[in-house]
């Protein structure tokens, strides 16, 4: 650009030239301006936080290492021990090296070890609660759709449920079902299915709106009902893209049940939030390895699942729709 | 509709041999969904038995639920009208509902030392002395005797009066209840709303009509002649020591700064790195996959066990809260941007390179503006529901409105306090997704959310 000025530009060209030049500085100005303001926002909340915390950062960053230094199993078999609910050599009575009394029998001598049980608890909480939840949201959807409902206040009153669903706080729900039921994954699974029903509902109800009406007006012309109009015209084309949905779903909610789980909600959560709290470092290692473990295999076998019912095409959106 | 149709053999095996795919089809294409639904079902009830919900829900105590529901929108006041030296005193708990001396309509002392305490009208009440308490149910008076340790119930007491051991309970629905006991009768009275929701009873506002706080904020003389009213009144507002207003609205900011600082700086680390991961752009096999196992990496280690780790070394508080999220943060945004770079249009950047650009400005001008509406939006979705996952994660330990959510649920006390902060948080999520919808549709045009 450095070889062109208005000099030996003709005057019309030299006009165009003045105005890009112009609107080019504008732009910068703006460009400029808005990330000074990120910058303050930035250091203005990073100071904030800073402040707010218990323990400051710089301060609290050589214990960090500390913590991760001193943080270290007597021996890499002590993880194994810990997984498998196997005795330690370096048991001394103490919680720290107690592997074995929490093992889950199943007959006298055949036993579960604790952390793969509430691992599959967790993992149960998260598909119970997503079945349910992608049920009840393919549900309500079709009540939300332009397309479907002609009532302007059905669709209001079914986004509206939506809504709130979605932004409630798992926590008070879980919360309050725990005061209720006492502590156990029942308020865990009632809190994730309410939070799905509201993300999944949203999801779906969009993915209906772009439906392809011309099944619709087809069976619409041949005296079809609404339900026959659903099930044979929409229905056939938004299922691929549901089951998609709900699988991408299905890998938060096994995040979300780990959470809930520490909050009060049983599973592995909960446990792994014990043995770090008691600076029980093999077990914290052997939890963090299955857990690891388990979202990677989920991961995986929800691709899996839908590259193989859907398609390429299930990659393609979706992505961060949390 | 009714058109006859007719087929020969001839044209019957035609059409079988003509659509295989539709007449035979096989076992999985009949009978799938109904099988998945079967399977689905059973699941469902074998879960719903390992997990015992039956029983769980049978034992579940939903008196008290009606109770804690109440409570979202409802307040009680609990005096215990306690038998001392032969006259009736009033023992307040320590939320602190009325001033020490206070004149209360539904609680009047009596010529002869007792208490009146009113419930629905004159009608539904009780008139509390230490050797007797005539229970007024619909205008008719009941008369419970006191005898030492002993409380009786009357003979011909309506449904809403129960002996329950030495002790009767009274329920006058959502008015309240009473607990006649031989020391003391212990009263809760319900009212609607939050009480002292704006001033406790130390302000000098306290049990002011909206009018009159209006008329002091705006003409009024100053009460405090150092401040303005209006100074005042926040003042005395956000140092209520009830409701804490100060403390909860400072634990949601840190919880929109998690969110914000988070997202934010994950996104920052993201950008290069997803430069480093992306195929087409970095040509070493090797730092691709190290980049991309990186990612996913950061991705698969829970947001929880960040935060738990963080919580371990920084001490509860946003930090640990900012650094999970930073961390998931950073994995997933990586793995999304490097997609994105990898399906970008080529021909802009052979273009840019075609004159002679550095790698560094075929990158800036070839395909930034490619990508940068992708990553904005993207970053904007994970903002949107970081601000959901803060609260979550403070509540295992990063502090923040979770924390105090927590806090206040504990108690079982205090669930007024809870229906507020939930307010707040609805408040805060729908104003944060209308924002980032604006904004994403500025960016990228209605069509793409």
């Amino acid at each position: 650009m450095a070889g062109l000025n208005a000099a030996n530009l003709g005057s019309s060209a030299a006009t165009v030239m003045h105005h890009y030049q112009q609107q080019l500085k504008v732009r910068r100005i703006y460009t400029i301006i808005a990330i000074a303001v990120f910058l303050i926002a930035l250091f203005a909340s990073l100071n904030f936080a800073n402040n707010a915390n218990s323990g400051k950062f710089f301060e609290r960053l050589p214990y960090l290492f500390d913590f991760i230094k001193n943080f270290v199993p007597d021996s890499p078999m002590e993880i194994v021990r810990a997984m498998f609910d196997l005795p330690s050599p370096y048991a001394d009575g103490s919680l720290k090296y107690d592997y074995t009394s929490d093992r889950h029998y199943i007959t006298d001598s055949v036993y579960i070890p604790n952390f793969f049980y509430q691992l599959v608890i967790t993992l149960n909480i998260a598909l119970v609660s997503t079945i349910i939840g992608t049920t009840i949201a393919f549900v309500l959807c079709f009540f939300a759709s332009t397309n479907l409902v002609g009532a302007g206040a059905v669709r209001w009153f079914t986004r509206r449920i939506m809504e709130v669903m979605r932004a409630f706080p798992e926590i008070v729900i879980a919360g309050l079902l725990t005061a209720i039921l006492s502590i156990g994954p029942i308020a865990a699974i009632i809190a994730i299915t309410v939070h799905t029903i509201g993300a999944l509902g949203k999801l779906f109800f969009e993915v209906v709106e772009n439906a392809d009406m011309r099944p619709d007006e087809g069976l619409r012309a041949a005296g079809a009902s609404w339900v026959e109009r659903v099930r044979f015209a929409i229905v056939p084309q938004v299922l691929p893209n549901f089951v998609s949905y709900a699988l991408l779903r299905a890998e938060i909610n096994v995040r979300a049940s780990t959470i809930i789980g520490a909050v009060g909600g049983g599973g592995i959560g909960e446990v792994f939030r014990l043995s770090i709290g008691r600076d029980h470092a093999a077990k914290t290692y052997a939890i963090v390895i299955l857990l690891l473990i388990a979202i990677i295999a989920v991961d995986q076998f929800s691709a899996w699942l839908r590259r193989r019912l859907i398609g390429q095409q299930s990659f393609e959106f979706g992505r961060g729709a949390a | 509709m009714s058109s006859t149709f007719s087929l020969n053999g001839a044209e019957r095996e035609r059409l079988l041999a003509a659509h295989p795919q539709i007449f035979q089809r096989s076992f999985m294409q009949r009978w799938g969904l109904l099988v998945g639904l079967l399977v689905t079902l059973a699941y469902l009830v074998v879960c719903f038995f390992a997990f015992n919900v039956g029983p769980a829900f049978m034992s579940g105590r939903w008196d008290r639920a009606s109770i804690y529901v109440q409570d979202w929108y409802s307040w009680r006041a609990q005096p215990r009208l306690r038998f001392q030296d032969g006259a009736v005193v009033p023992q307040w708990t320590s939320r602190g509902q009325y001033p020490a001396d206070a004149k209360i309509d539904w609680l009047q002392p009596t010529p002869d030392g007792g208490y009146s305490v009113i419930y629905n009208g004159t009608e539904n009440r009780l008139d509390v002395t230490p050797q007797q308490v005539d229970v007024y149910v619909d205008g008719t008076p009941y008369t419970v005797t006191i005898n030492g340790d002993d409380v009786r119930l009357p003979s011909g007491a309506p449904a809403n009066m129960v002996q329950d051991g030495s002790k009767v309970l009274v329920h006058y629905g959502f008015a309240g209840q009473a607990e006649i006991r031989s020391s003391q009768v212990y009263v809760q009275r319900r009212f609607l709303g939050w009480a002292n929701f704006f001033f406790d009873t130390r302000s000098v506002f306290w049990g002011k009509s909206f009018g009159d706080l209006a008329w002091l904020a705006t003409v009024g003389d100053r009460i405090d002649p150092a401040r303005s009213n209006i100074g005042h009144m926040v003042d005395d507002f956000l140092g209520n020591t009830v409701w804490q207003h100060a403390d909860i609205l400072s634990k949601l900011l840190q919880t929109l700064v998690m969110a914000f600082v988070g997202t934010l700086l994950g996104t920052l680390t993201a950008l290069p790195l997803a430069f480093i991961a992306a195929r087409n752009i970095t040509s070493s096999r090797l730092a691709n996959w190290a980049m991309k196992r990186t990612f996913d990496f950061l991705r698969s280690i829970d947001m929880l066990i960040w935060a738990l780790f963080f919580t371990r070394s920084f001490g509860p508080g946003p930090i640990p809260g900012i650094a999970a999220i930073f961390f998931t943060d950073t994995g997933a945004l990586g793995k999304v941007y490097a997609e994105a770079l990898e399906n970008v249009d080529d021909k802009q950047r052979e273009g840019v390179k075609s004159v002679g650009a550095s790698p560094g400005l075929v990158n800036r001008f070839g395909v930034m503006p490619q990508v940068l509406p992708v990553f904005v939006s993207q970053s904007l979705y994970f903002w949107e529901s970081n601000t959901r996952s803060a609260t979550i994660i403070g509540a295992v330990g990063a502090g923040g409105i979770g924390l105090k959510l927590l806090e206040a649920m504990g108690t079982n006390a205090d669930w007024d306090k809870v229906a507020y902060m939930v307010v707040l948080i609805l408040f805060v999520v729908f104003a944060f997704d209308a924002m980032s919808n604006a904004l994403r549709s500025r960016l990228i045009g209605a069509r793409a959310h």
